[in-house]
């Protein structure tokens, strides 16, 4: 089972590195990650394998939303189904 | 990033973050029909443990599909068999009671509404009907989520216009019984005509009688998404403005197939069908006027407004459609007046007007919605323009409606607030000619035909 980790708002030091500490804490993967400047936001792209997470996945999700309002980003793990639906036929 | 596009992730974010995406409900179609008796104190109990019974986990499911998807899901509801059905086998009639017990079963279930306090009336009464709608008015008053609508009228079956004139009395005598708190029973009364059995929307939902015993109906929504993504695209011709709204209504129904298959698979309960709706709320950008006036219109009402709603109504049902395997309910773009605030500001300038909402309707997926009225406004006028809807919806096999809210003690441009995604507006003039002894004549529209069409 795969999420989408997204992470958008002002690029600062560590944002990979806090990110990806919650991940290994709870046994997900990170299999690829992208990083752009969208409209002068930081915004980066986290695929992950959450097939062996410690946590249900709703849990894993609200502790990086947690994350990201103590430093100030727009952080959110969302299953790659709605992705998958919304753009591919 | 493999399968996946980094542009497409980051679309669907700022769908999500910026244009208000969301699934609007998830509505559970419950059966009551197997509730009956003769003792309504026993169609009581069998119908709270029922409800209760099916939709226990609904809203616990709805929150835990939104934190896997990161999709918000606004609301969770109940639908249930249209109320005159399992009524009518009671010795004692006392609608009421019944509906006292929906509402404590909604308030169990967690669910902000429940729907189906409703008779089906197109070509006559049957046992319960006329107790249920002479009800209506003290039902709407003593309940806060419960909703009532009453189809009045069908392309088959033509307009029964002795309903007609009186739920025009019902309308007024629900706006009066809840004149403390701004009229707000008429918001959750609607009268239809061809009225759907599997929408998920209120105030119209129901589980009609040829539904499964329980079933899970999703809403979309995305007024928003589709307002800035004809913002993005500029100056286009008409033909690219149809393409562009039917992508996006595409990738928002998909979504809400996606949420309809997981909480069918989770609750258990067979997935029936995505209502392809735009439905707007009083948030800013999350506008279906809006849209219409994205297109080019300096405001909703203006010349050109039928037109563009077409053209936006068409496209959404051909983008939706390939993205759902069963569509049904209302599938469109709503138009309720007090919940969209385009809506509001074009109604308070003047220069959206009842007749041109009428016009409207014709094009659309419902009906005169959410509309303020005079607090003076005779029966029989509200029972006309519940006629004059009909009509419309009748002619054109297609569903229409009207959910008025006369504005007990308030006149033209005083407003009415009901609060959370009910809104509230300005009261919209009306024609104050007359209609009395067309409605008071009674008896029944018949049938059109439907060959010769012109």
């Amino acid at each position: 089972m795969r999420a989408v980790i997204t992470v958008i708002g002002k690029d600062t030091v560590g944002i990979l590195a806090r990110v990806s500490e919650v991940c290994a804490r709870h046994r997900v993967n990170v299999s690829d990650v992208t990083q752009s400047i969208l409209q002068g936001m930081f915004a980066m792209i986290m695929m992950v394998d959450i097939s062996d997470c410690d946590l249900p996945f709703t849990d894993f999700a609200e502790e990086l939303t947690a994350l990201g309002g103590e430093m100030g980003l727009s952080i959110h793990a969302m299953h790659e189904d709605i992705f998958n639906s919304m753009h591919r036929i | 990033m493999s399968m996946l596009n980094a542009g497409d992730i980051l679309e669907t974010i700022t769908m999500i973050q910026d244009e208000h995406l969301d699934v609007r409900t998830i509505t559970m179609g419950i059966s009551l029909l197997d509730c009956c008796d003769s003792d309504v104190g026993r169609v009581c109990d069998r119908i709270y443990d029922k409800i209760t019974r099916c939709a226990s986990d609904l809203v616990k499911t709805g929150e835990q599909i939104e934190k896997k998807y990161g999709i918000p899901i606004i609301n969770k509801r109940i639908s249930v068999t249209p109320i005159a059905m399992i009524g009518a086998a009671c010795d004692d009639k006392d609608m009421v009671r019944i509906a006292r017990t929906l509402e404590r079963a909604a308030v169990t279930c967690g669910v902000n509404f429940i729907g189906g306090y409703s008779a089906l009336v197109q070509k006559g009464f049957a046992p319960g009907d006329r107790e249920l709608i002479d009800s209506i008015p003290e039902a709407l008053a003593v309940t806060d989520h419960v909703c009532s609508s009453i189809n009045i009228g069908s392309t088959k079956a033509g307009i029964n216009m002795d309903a007609v004139a009186a739920m025009g009395r019902v309308v007024r005598l629900t706006a009066e019984r809840t004149a403390d708190r701004d009229c707000i029973g008429c918001a959750k009364l609607v009268v239809f005509c061809n009225a759907p059995e599997d929408n998920p929307f209120m105030a119209g939902a129901f589980h009609g009688a040829g539904e499964p015993d329980c079933v899970i109906n999703v809403g979309v929504s995305g007024p928003g998404v589709v307002r800035a993504a004809l913002a993005k695209a500029g100056d286009c011709d008409l033909t690219a403005v149809a393409d562009l709204i039917k992508k996006t209504a595409f990738k928002i129904t998909r979504m809400g197939q996606l949420v309809g298959a997981e909480a069918s698979k989770a609750l258990n309960v067979p997935f029936g069908i995505v209502d392809l709706s735009l439905a707007p709320t009083p948030a800013v950008g999350d506008s279906v006027a809006h849209i219409l006036e994205e297109m080019g219109l300096e405001c909703c009402g203006a010349h050109g407004t039928t037109a563009a709603l077409a053209l936006l109504n068409d496209a959404v049902k051909k983008g939706g459609v390939m993205a759902s395997s069963h569509v049904g309910g209302l599938s469109g773009a709503f138009i309720p007046v007090t919940e969209d605030a385009g809506m509001i500001d074009a109604a308070r300038c003047g220069c959206l007007r009842i007749e041109k909402l009428e016009a409207m309707t014709a094009v659309c997926s419902v009906g005169l919605d959410m509309i303020n009225i005079p607090g003076d406004t005779p029966a029989e006028v509200i029972s006309a323009i519940i006629a004059d809807e009909a009509a419309i919806g009748m002619i054109n096999s297609k569903t229409t409606a009207v959910r008025v809210v006369p504005a007990i003690g308030k006149g033209v441009g005083e407003e009415l607030s009901f609060g959370g995604l009910l809104g509230g507006g300005p009261v919209m003039p009306l024609n104050t000619w007359s209609p009395a002894r067309f409605i008071g004549r009674g008896g029944r529209i018949p049938a059109p035909i439907q060959s010769l069409k012109n």
